[in-house]
């Protein structure tokens, strides 16, 4: 039972990694599916408050898989989860990033990049969207979301103050139930 | 772990030439540190720690390491320091840098696993995290938003059209990712190819 939990858990994600095209925030909108809809892991609650802490946490997004695999397995499924994101990927980026340079002006190499950026925009985006749905409780919360999107596109104020912020606006009750 | 980290001004000032190649400690000091101080993503601290602190690369390598990182598939920064480390001391080197920006990440999201299944139901806690989610939404919102700049160059607007429809199919249809993308991708590139 044990084992199949953990070799699912490796499935998924390392074939995830091989898709996040653009990062790992780019397979959030995959991670929710999987977790939530298909496998029922974790409540869409759940989801959203793994993805808050992942992101409150210092180190690459990646970590959100951590998290989920914590949750589904215990530290197991923790190591498994962030074993399956990061290998594939690894293992792709050493010997690519050795070859690389013998491509560097071929032109269906430009093809292929400029092609992936819309690709990994629209990804992102819908990281964006679906987690915005689960975390949008109430107007004040929307506002809460537009306001870190406006100050973070336009300033270079660490984040850790918009979160400090917003938890405590949270704490005081304005953002729900 | 009794690692000693180099202060970050350590090989700074007025220093012309290239500082001798990174020792496997310093290479995982490096990246403990660049993953340490990186919150909602790390791309620029491990920018300001290879290229403006410890000089390791020049601006245009690490653009060009950078490109590449994004063109793979994957969590870029590890894949940066797969690339960086083995460029660096081969294998070896690698291991050492994903090890480094991994494992206090790990410890520390793991760490919060635990203290999230025990205290997660109280209701002071959700209501902070309720909080934190949304902020951590719209940093991500902000981060896409400045992506999607080199967009709006694009004057027949197919390259904002392929963004929406992947939008689209992933975030509103909720469409499983590898069959959207199985057709996205190879689009996006033809497109692309035509167009160079």
């Amino acid at each position: 039972m044990k084992g199949d939990t953990l070799s699912t858990l490796a499935g998924y994600f390392a074939l995830m990694s091989l898709f996040a095209i653009g990062g790992a925030n780019s397979a959030v909108p995959e991670m929710q599916r999987v977790a939530v809809e298909v496998e029922r892991w974790m409540t869409a609650r759940e989801f959203t408050d793994a993805f808050a802490l992942a992101q409150v946490t210092p180190g690459p997004n990646v970590i959100i898989v951590t998290l989920i695999g914590y949750h589904v397995a215990g530290l197991l499924g923790a190591l498994v989860a962030t074993a399956a994101m990061c290998g594939p990927t690894c293992v792709v980026a050493f010997y690519v990033g050795h070859v690389w340079e013998r491509f560097r002006d071929a032109p269906w190499r430009a093809a292929i990049q400029a092609g992936l950026v819309p690709i990994s925009i629209g990804l992102v985006a819908a990281s964006a969207f679906v987690v915005a749905v689960g975390a949008a409780y109430n107007f004040a919360a929307i506002a809460v979301t537009a306001v870190t999107a406006a100050v973070s596109y336009a300033t270079r104020l660490n984040p850790l103050w918009i979160f400090a912020a917003a938890g405590l606006l949270g704490l005081v009750g304005l953002l729900g139930p | 772990m009794s690692e000693t980290i180099p202060p970050p001004s350590a090989a700074s000032p007025s220093v012309n030439s290239a500082p001798p190649a990174p020792t496997l400690r310093e290479l995982f000091a490096a990246f403990v540190l660049i993953s340490l101080s990186g919150f909602g993503g790390v791309l620029a601290w491990s920018r300001r720690m290879l290229v403006e602190e410890r000089r390791w690369m020049t601006a245009a390598e690490f653009n060009d390491a950078y490109a590449l990182c994004q063109f793979l598939p994957g969590p870029n920064v590890v894949n940066l320091s797969v690339v960086f480390g083995r460029r660096i001391r081969g294998t070896a080197g690698a291991a050492v840098a994903l090890v480094g920006l991994i494992g206090p990440p790990f410890v520390i999201v793991t760490l919060i696993g635990i203290l999230y299944a025990r205290f997660g139901e109280i209701a002071a806690l959700q209501r902070m995290l309720l909080g934190v989610a949304a902020a951590a939404v719209g940093l991500v919102m902000g981060t896409c938003a400045k992506m999607a700049h080199p967009l709006f160059q694009d004057r027949l607007g197919i390259a904002p059209l392929i963004a929406l429809a992947t939008f689209a199919s992933i975030g509103l249809l909720r469409w499983p990712l590898y069959g959207a993308l199985a057709v996205l991708v190879p689009l996006s590139i033809a497109i692309a190819w035509l167009r160079r």
